[in-house]
């Protein structure tokens, strides 16, 4: 179906999370499901916990262990394919890469879309926005837990 | 007549790559370039690129130019610009028209690194103002800084379309729909997935049947095909936009090359007329190289690859032989191969064996 719609069915996105007890951390969601030749994902990840291999046809693997979260991937990822998951207090925590313009403000509530692009009953609230020399934000967003599957990315400001 | 040791033909990241290359293995180099700069296809490309390291994978397409731009310039390559080659004769002598004025310069080695042109789409009123090639969308808003239109619809999704259709987003204009002919996307899923999450619709199994409009686009009218393409009837809907961009693939610019007489092939899978060549990417004319697009549709990344090997190897026919020559043939080898190993590389493994060219 994603070759047809472009959208990840749920089954297929929770094959890239780990189980929720490992999500008391940050993790990694790397939603690269088609191989093609790419790899800065593994090359920038300073902890070694993505591995493709001499051949970067290979998809990308991660190792939910040495992965700390940090977003450095989510960053480099040319195709915007990443980012970090994490949950607390009932709310699940997202790092993504955003490359429009407004840009949001922390503090800010947005409406929050699902990867069909159809805008979640709930908005999420934006806890940090990292501004970076290569032009890809890093915005930290949380939303209700019961989401944690669904939300890909944030649609306008409310 | 005005005589160089090696013309390079183009300035996109095959001919910049041959020119330091060439350079580097002492050659004197003389690029004539038809546009007002330097970069080719790349200086439109704002997006991160793929690929592995050696080929700047995660720099923005124009990033990429600029650094290739600058290592064309430590090496004293001597630059053309809006320098048009308009022909290609024996005795490898070129013609050059420049500021008005035409002139010929008698090269030892050409190097053709001329990339592609759009193909265009066949349909009632496709002349209508308001209908573009992904091409020229680009050039309008990436370098010239103007919106094509308020909502626009896409048409095809290969990567040039989905990636065009980012582009316009990030300029602030709706993305209506991109339609696709064929039953899956073209081009790369992180790239469809960019889009369908900013709520882009992607409708497969459709192409677009007729524009309309008074004197400009107002809307479009698609149908749906079925498995052998054939429409199904009374399966046509409307779309409301006033701009149309085309983006169904790229064809070879081989015009330079037939005219030199090369020998040529039409092959599907490389986008149409290319040229017959050796491992060393010379021509059936001697001593006259192609890399790039113009020898099939690909990547920026394989066309600098191609590009540098085809530096290489025009420089060591004519007695320059490059001070890593052994080294760098190997590794630039071995890059193609990586490039071209994975499932998107299938198609043009397919059609470079029709020329000649194994990757198994
Ligand atoms: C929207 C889009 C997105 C892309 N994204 C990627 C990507 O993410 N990663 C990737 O690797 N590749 C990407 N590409 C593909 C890449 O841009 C091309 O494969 C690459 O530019 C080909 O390089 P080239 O040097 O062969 O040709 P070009 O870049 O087309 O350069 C050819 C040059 O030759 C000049 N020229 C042509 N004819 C003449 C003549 N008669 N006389 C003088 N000069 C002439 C042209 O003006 C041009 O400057 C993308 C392309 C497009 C359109
Ligand atoms: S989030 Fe950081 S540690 Fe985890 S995979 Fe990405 S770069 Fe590596
Ligand atoms: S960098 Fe992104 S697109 Fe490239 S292989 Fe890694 S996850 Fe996939």
């Amino acid at each position: 179906m994603i070759e047809k719609t472009g959208a990840a069915t749920i089954e297929l996105v929770k094959s890239k999370f780990p189980d929720k007890h490992v999500l008391v951390r940050p993790k990694a969601i790397i939603e690269c499901y088609k191989e093609i030749p790419c790899n800065p994902c593994e090359t920038s990840c300073p902890f070694d916990a993505i591995y493709i291999g001499s051949d970067i046809n290979q998809i990308p693997r991660i190792d939910f262990n040495k992965c700390t979260g940090c977003g450095i991937c989510a960053q480099a990822c040319p195709g915007l394919a990443i980012m970090v998951a994490m949950i607390k207090d009932g709310k699940a925590y997202f790092k993504i890469p955003y490359e429009l313009l407004p840009l949001p403000i922390v503090g800010e509530r947005w409406s929050a879309a699902n990867r069909y692009g159809d805008v979640l009953d709930k908005p999420c609230l934006i806890e940090n926005v990292k501004k970076t020399k290569d032009r890809t934000t890093i915005v930290t967003v949380s939303i209700e837990q019961p989401y944690l599957y669904e939300f890909a990315t944030i649609g306008s400001k409310l | 007549m005005i005589e160089k040791e090696l013309v390079i033909i183009g300035g996109g990241p095959a001919g910049l790559s041959a020119a330091k290359v060439a350079s580097e293995a002492g050659m004197k180099v003389a690029l004539f370039e038809r546009s007002f700069s330097l970069g080719g296809q790349l200086i439109k490309q704002t997006h991160k690129f793929f690929g592995s390291e050696s080929q700047y994978a995660r720099v923005r397409g124009i990033e990429i130019a600029d650094i290739l731009i600058n290592e064309t310039r430590k090496h004293d390559v001597e630059i053309f610009l809006n320098a048009t080659v308009v022909g290609l004769y024996k005795d490898n002598i070129i013609t050059v028209y420049q500021d008005e004025k035409y002139f010929k310069v008698k090269a030892k080695a050409i190097i053709i690194a001329t990339g592609a042109s759009e193909k265009f789409l066949a349909f009632e009123n496709n002349d209508l103002p308001g209908i573009y090639g992904a091409g020229a969308v680009q050039t309008l808003m990436n370098i010239h800084g103007v919106l094509p239109g308020k909502e626009v619809v896409m048409v095809g999704s290969g990567n040039i379309g989905l990636i065009v259709s980012y582009q316009l987003i990030q300029a602030g204009v709706k993305v209506k729909a991109l339609v696709e002919a064929a039953g899956h996307i073209g081009g790369y899923l992180v790239h469809a997935s960019k889009l369908r999450r900013l709520g882009v619709d992607i409708i497969t199994n459709t192409t677009v049947k007729r524009a309309v409009g008074n004197g400009k686009l107002e809307r479009i009218v698609t149908v749906k095909l079925d498995d052998k393409w054939q429409e199904i009837e009374g399966s046509e809907e409307v779309i409301e936009c006033d701009a149309l961009c085309i983006s169904v693939g790229l064809s070879p610019l081989h015009q330079l090359l037939s005219m030199g007489n090369a020998n040529m092939l039409y092959v599907n899978e490389l986008g149409g007329l290319v040229p017959i060549k050796t491992c060393d990417y010379e021509t059936s004319i001697p001593h006259v190289y192609a890399c790039g697009d113009v020898t099939g549709i690909e990547e920026a990344s394989s066309a600098m690859v191609e590009g540098k090997i085809a530096g290489l190897m025009a420089a060591k026919h004519l007695g320059f032989i490059h001070p890593n020559y052994d080294s760098l043939e190997a590794e630039l080898n071995q890059q193609l191969c990586v490039l071209r190993q994975g499932p998107c590389g299938e198609k043009i493994r397919c059609g470079l064996k029709k020329v000649g060219e194994i990757y198994d």
